[in-house]
């Protein structure tokens, strides 16, 4: 089987099943319950601490900690789930090594290495025994919120909009929820079936239902929304890939990193997954870490990672950028694409490139190019936001900052009783845990809102 | 049972031989210091000795414990035949925070193997190791006539000395023995008494800690003809429950019994008892084997300086395996010559002239706590402590990059140290010494003591 997004000069390594599945179990595995109780022995409990600060979903690290250490896997995460419902994806996902890790008191002085906070996560929530899901939800209000988008903004919005008592149904286009972690995320991160089942674990609540195949600007409206429910959410990611501008954009071989890993990530077989021998991967951010890795692992000979600056300026944390690095993926700076080279059968063969240098404060070329033979080349310059989404005439009257959603504090876009968070506004990083938290601050404003409309009726 | 040759050289001195430890290690810079002791006369090459429990309980154990280095043993406790008979599960334990064992608990009782075989083994282990202490410890009931019959066959065996246990805490004080009679003065004095009378060899008393006044039952010794004593046997424990079942540990079939606690939580205990009876001057030149939670070198040298003049250990030997000793020597022996202390007599009782009782503290004395903002990690540790539970002298400032700031607040502080001890950064917080330009006054002399002399 070649997929439909595979070119026919690709075809599968010739590794076995085995072999390449063990390739993508988990990148940092669990810890054991000695080590979890170890590493929560670690945990200072710290008063005012700055690990919850640099949280966006503050969640209370100390006190989970404490309990995990106090045996108390039930009370750690509950702690974790009230403030970050998707937590078990976000303990396996989060780059904590500039959110709650970076802050640990334990970098300080000669503490040597911070709290394992992500690993001491996964534990609390992999190893807990709940009976029933562990929140209730208040008292029906009667109110109904349309969310658009089932990635982690609008489940943790869904989810938190079911426990004060609203109904919900989410929209979504694709075929299965969870946006990015079902369809994006690096599949060593988020393995087997793992997205689907906190998913499943997120809908246990009550309260809302997902219809899928519905898009938004296709076969759904705003106007529709707004007058057939009482708050709308939008979660809508990114959709579309940026383009390199080059001509010989659409030579097969050449595609968007995310939408390989897509089909991946939605493979159940990895031995027929047809690979380039040679790929050239041009972005610095971690979706270009991921595809170079992971398309390493597949078993392509030489993965090359082509950036247009130096290391420093890359998105990709020095902790990615490792991980690539011991993965073989051959990492060149100050070079920018050039022009895409076909070989006689219209088949990628390789890519040029024009060496860089910063002169002013502008980034320039020195005037000297190399080439690289490739039969694959991955674009990961950056996702952007979808227009189509938004091209209904009630929608397209919409406040934007660039290209992404305006919204105020509480997430309010400039169209009243719409809110939107995650991927799509200007705020934040993108992140899955950043687009937890918009999701359920969303629904506190949402809330809020809904209900000083009951008290002024 | 066949009695192990010892295996090296450097360990089958001759009799005479060793007299220091440091000696036998020439091949490996090592310490100067000489370990070696004479405690009561009875001769050790260091003052390590391996407490009366399992680890002496046969010529096996003890010989292995001698060819890893122990100055001496006191062997489990005899007592008359039939021998007792030991329950199955035995031990339990109180972990600290990272399943270290700090506390550990046994419902053990004295040997359970015959009178015959303990005394031939221990007549065949003294011959094989002259120059090492060899003590039994003996338990039998608190009649003339019992003591009379064993103490000649002890004798015999060629033993150093003999240790009293009057402190088992469990299964032996229901039978009139053990902590039974050491918590009875009278008892503790009579037993040394018949002890002093029927054998020639030197008297250990072994003080129960499941008493009030320690300083009662070793005056009671000292009174009886006692030659030492030592101190602590276990004190009466339960560690953990399983609640689930709603049993304590160690569980034997479905029911459970306190037990004896030991181990470094209980070193506080000891070193309390041990200073109460060297600071006593009717008991100051009574000599004490200190015994209660001895896991290292700085252990043994605080029970020595305290008043010990040899240190006895159970626990960490049962935890770590008896190679622990070599440890605790070359600790030990570096130590006291940075400190140029020759031999253990150097350091002995030096830390007695400065404990006292609570009346002779000077009043006037202040420290302050102070923080090492280089050191400080933030962890806002030191501030909750003395903000809930203390006098609220610690201020939690914001820094510009939204991280905490502490500081102390001299005024309010009475210098505690309640945040230097939770501080995790070691020396972060100091506990600086005010000049406060006043004189030594302690309470008898302060004016705020409404029972002041006048
Ligand atoms: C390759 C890759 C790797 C990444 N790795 C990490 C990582 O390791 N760690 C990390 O923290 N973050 C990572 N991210 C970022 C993270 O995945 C996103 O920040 C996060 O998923 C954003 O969530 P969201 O809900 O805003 O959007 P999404 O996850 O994109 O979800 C949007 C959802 O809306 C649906 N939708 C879109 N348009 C419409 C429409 N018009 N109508 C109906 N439904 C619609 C989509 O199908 C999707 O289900 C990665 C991103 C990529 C691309
Ligand atoms: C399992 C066990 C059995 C013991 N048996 C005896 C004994 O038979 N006679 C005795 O005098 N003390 C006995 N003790 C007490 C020890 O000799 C020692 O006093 C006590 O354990 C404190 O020392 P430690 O903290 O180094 O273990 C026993 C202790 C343990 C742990
Ligand atoms: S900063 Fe580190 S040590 Fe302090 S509470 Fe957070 S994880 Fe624990
Ligand atoms: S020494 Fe005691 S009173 Fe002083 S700052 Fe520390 S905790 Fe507070
Ligand atoms: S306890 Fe120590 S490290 Fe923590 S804030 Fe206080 S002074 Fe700093």
């Amino acid at each position: 089987m070649t997929t439909s997004s595979s070119p026919s000069h690709w075809t599968p390594a010739g590794f076995e099943e085995e072999a390449l599945s063990a390739r993508f179990t988990d990148l940092h595995p669990a810890l054991g319950k000695r080590q979890a109780i170890i590493e929560s022995a670690r945990c200072l409990y710290c008063y005012d601490a700055p690990c919850i600060k640099a949280c966006p979903t503050s969640i209370d690290i100390p006190t989970f900690i404490r309990r995990i250490h106090d045996d108390n896997l039930e009370g750690a995460a509950s702690e974790i789930l009230d403030a970050n419902i998707l937590g078990g994806s976000c303990a396996r996902v989060c780059p904590t090594e500039i959110l709650c890790e970076q802050s640990c008191v334990r970098n300080q002085g000669d503490e040597c290495q911070p709290v394992l906070i992500g690993l001491l996560q996964r534990h609390a929530l992999d190893n807990a025994k709940f009976e029933s899901h562990p929140f209730t939800r208040a008292a029906h209000t009667g109110r109904r919120v349309a969310v658009v988008g089932a990635g982690p903004a609008g489940l943790s919005c869904a989810h938190r909009l079911a426990r004060f008592g609203h109904d919900v149904v989410i929209f979504e286009a694709e075929e299965k929820a969870g946006g990015l972690n079902e369809y994006g995320i690096a599949r060593y991160k988020l393995t087997d079936d793992f997205a689907a089942r906190e998913v499943e674990f997120l809908l246990e609540i009550g309260g809302i239902e997902i219809r899928h195949g519905q898009r938004l600007g296709d076969n759904l409206a705003i106007a529709e929304l707004t007058r057939e429910f009482d708050s709308v959410f939008l979660g809508l990611g990114l959709g579309t890939s940026h383009s390199l501008g080059l001509t010989g954009e659409d030579a097969p071989g050449l595609m968007a990193a995310t939408d390989y890993i897509k089909v991946l990530r939605q493979s159940s077989e990895l031995n027929v997954l047809a690979v380039p021998k040679h790929a050239v991967v041009i972005g610095a951010g971690n979706t270009a870490i991921d595809i170079a890795v992971q398309v390493k692992r597949l078993g392509a000979e030489s993965v090359d990672l082509v950036y247009r600056r130096g290391e420093a300026q890359m998105s990709a944390t020095p902790h990615e950028q490792d991980i690539a690095r011991a993965n073989g993926v051959m990492i060149h700076t100050w070079a920018r694409p050039l022009a895409i080279d076909s070989n006689t059968d219209g088949q990628l063969s390789a890519m040029q490139f024009a060496r860089t240098r910063v002169e002013d404060g502008r980034l320039i070329d020195s005037g000297e190019t190399f080439s690289l033979a490739c039969d694959g080349v991955f674009t990961a310059i950056g996702q952007g936001f979808d227009d189509a989404s938004l091209s209904d005439v009630h929608a397209a009257g919409m406040a934007r900052s660039g290209a992404k959603i305006e919204v105020d504090t509480m997430l309010r876009t400039s169209l009243p009783g719409v809110y939107a968070g995650g991927d799509c506004i200007a705020r934040g990083q993108d992140l899955t845990v950043q687009a937890v938290a918009h999701g359920k601050l969303a629904a506190e404003a949402i809330h809020h809102d809904l209900m000083l409309k009951v008290e002024a009726a | 049972m066949t009695i192990h040759t010892p295996l090296n050289e450097d360990n089958a001195r001759p009799a005479g031989a060793g007299a220091n430890d440091a000696a036998s290690n020439d091949h490996v810079a090592s310490y100067k210091a000489d370990l070696s002791i004479n405690f009561a006369g009875i001769r050790s090459p260091n003052p390590f000795w391996l407490a009366s429990a399992p680890p002496t309980d046969k010529a096996y154990n003890v010989v292995r414990a001698f060819e890893a280095g122990w100055g001496g043993v006191v062997w489990k406790t005899l007592g008359e035949d039939p021998a007792a008979v030991n329950v199955s599960s035995r031990y339990s334990a109180h972990y600290g925070p990272n399943g270290e064992v700090s506390g550990f608990n046994n419902i053990e009782l004295i040997t359970d193997r015959s009178l015959e075989i303990n005394l031939r083994e221990i007549t065949q282990v003294k011959k094989d190791w002259p120059d090492r202490a060899l003590i039994v410890s003996l338990m039998v009931p608190c009649e003339e006539e019992a003591w009379k019959t064993i103490l000649p066959q002890v004798e015999a065996t060629g033993c150093d000395g003999i240790e009293l246990n009057f402190g088992c805490p469990h299964g032996m004080p229901e039978r009139g023995m053990g902590a039974a009679v050491g918590q009875v003065p009278e008892y503790v004095e009579k037993v040394t008494r018949w002890c002093k009378t029927y054998s020639s060899l030197p008297v250990i008393v072994k003080l129960t800690p499941n008493i009030t006044d320690v300083r009662l039952p070793a005056q009671a010794a000292l009174r009886g003809g006692a030659d030492a004593v030592s101190l602590i046997n276990t004190i009466n424990s339960i560690t953990h429950l399983d609640l689930d079942r709603m049993v304590a540990h160690p569980v034997v079939g479905g029911r459970s019994t306190h037990g004896g606690y030991c181990g470094s939580a209980v070193k506080p205990i000891a070193l309390n008892m041990v200073s109460e009876i060297a600071r006593t001057p009717e008991t100051a030149n009574l000599p004490i084997s200190g015994i209660g939670g001895i896991s290292n070198w700085e252990d043994a040298a605080e029970f020595i300086a305290l008043g010990a003049g040899s240190v006895q250990v159970c626990t960490a030997a049962m935890l770590h395996g008896f190679r622990i000793v070599e440890e605790m020597k070359d600790g030990l022996g570096r130590w006291m010559d940075s400190k140029g202390y020759q031999k253990i007599d150097d350091f002995t009782r030096a830390a007695i002239p400065n404990t006292t009782d609570w009346k002779h503290l000077d009043m006037n004395y202040q420290v302050i706590a102070r923080i090492d903002q280089d050191k400080c990690i933030g962890c806002g540790r030191c501030y909750i402590a003395c903000e809930d539970t203390s006098h609220q002298a610690i201020m939690h400032l914001a820094k510009d990059n939204g991280t905490a700031r502490y500081e102390v607040k001299d005024a309010d502080c009475v210098g505690c140290n309640l945040c230097e001890i939770t501080c995790p950064v070691d020396n972060c917080i100091t506990m600086e010494e005010q000049d406060t330009g006043k004189p030594y006054m302690n309470w008898m002399e302060d004016p705020r003591n409404p029972h002041r002399a006048a």
